[in-house]
């Protein structure tokens, strides 16, 4: 009878901790989810006099990759990007995330360019300004330019057919 | 040999140091107290047990610039917290707003200080009360000894004697 109440505490300490165990530490929540996406104006990585900015999109569902040639877990990522391009659901934007402009380019040559279009964010002020802090990252963007969805780190098929996909169909199908 | 060991040692001390050393030039003695105090409160994301003062992480030295930026700029204190805040939340915050969200960290460890010091007061109770007739049967069995000493002397003999 004496052991139950240590015993207890034990089981309610075991529960804690495996629910501790499944979070992860590293995905801290966005608070830009429902805040209009910030703006910006960055020259395009392909036609660097021309400038990008979220407003062009305004109106429309679309989908903002920030990624980087250093990074190396955007590698394992670009082919999820790719189907998900290959679909044709959205306008996917990649923001080449504080890399030098001939990197990102040979990058993109390399392993193929989903994007519609690239914008350079050399000193990464865009970055912080959108709160990232790990690359990549991809950002969901309703028709009333407000951020629906952010993903921290790389999207998994997982991700993508669960979450992403049946995300920006519901979205597609909202009244603009 | 032992002071060049010792000088080496001092040197090894100093490297990480120095590796975190950026030159800013501040308008005021004040607006240098506030970035100070400011990059040891503010979270580093990616070494995240790191505050901005302690890590060497890219993100880090960004979010430093940009807080001595927006110091030179004339922002206040609150103002530069707020600009972190609101792009990557109370996460970046070493020290979490009180509110509804954050109440069990807050209170957490005194209720739980509560429910223990309750607890040992009613434990220390239990054995109070407890110890009371534990005194009474000592002078009970004190007064059962001096009673009966010769006969369980007796005894005690002749059961050694039957042993025997």
């Amino acid at each position: 009878m004496r052991f139950l109440i240590p015993l207890g505490v034990f089981g309610l300490l075991v529960i804690l901790l495996a629910v501790g165990l499944t979070m992860d530490p590293k995905k801290v929540p966005s608070p830009l989810i429902g805040k209009v996406a910030p703006a910006f104006d960055l020259p395009q990585l392909h036609n660097p006099s021309v400038n990008f900015s979220p407003e062009h999109f305004k109106g429309k569902v679309w989908v903002l990759n920030v990624w980087a040639s250093w990074c190396v877990s955007c590698r394992a990522e670009h082919k999820v990007i790719t189907r998900l391009a290959n679909m044709k659901l959205v306008d996917i934007v990649g923001l080449d995330y504080k890399d030098e402009a001939e990197d990102g380019k040979r990058w993109l040559r390399q392993f193929g360019n989903p994007y519609t279009l690239s914008a350079l964010d050399l000193e990464g002020k865009a970055g912080i300004d959108w709160g990232v802090y790990g690359v990549p990252e991809t950002f969901i963007m309703g028709k009333d330019g407000l951020i629906k969805h952010k993903h921290i780190g790389p999207v998994d098929d997982k991700a993508l057919d669960e979450e992403i996909v049946p995300l920006l169909k519901t979205l597609l199908q909202e009244p603009s | 040999m032992k002071y060049l060991t010792g000088l080496l040692l001092f040197f090894t001390l100093l490297t990480p140091v120095y590796a975190a050393i950026e030159v800013h030039e501040f308008k005021d003695a004040a607006t240098e107290a506030d970035y100070k105090n400011l990059i040891e409160e503010l979270r580093c994301l990616v070494c995240q047990n790191q505050n901005l003062a302690g890590s060497d992480a890219d993100l880090a030295k960004d979010l430093r610039q940009q807080t001595y930026e927006l110091l030179q700029q004339g922002k206040s204190r609150a103002e530069v917290v707020d600009y972190m805040v609101t792009r990557y939340g109370d996460f970046v915050l070493y020290r979490p707003p009180v509110k509804s969200s954050t109440m069990l960290l807050w209170a957490g460890p005194f209720a739980l200080l509560f429910i223990v010091l309750i607890v040992v007061m009613l434990k220390i109770k239990k054995t109070r009360t407890v110890e009371a007739p534990v005194q009474m049967n000592l002078d009970q069995a004190k007064n059962l000894l001096s009673d009966d000493v010769s006969e369980k002397n007796n005894d005690g003999q002749k059961n050694k004697g039957a042993t025997k």
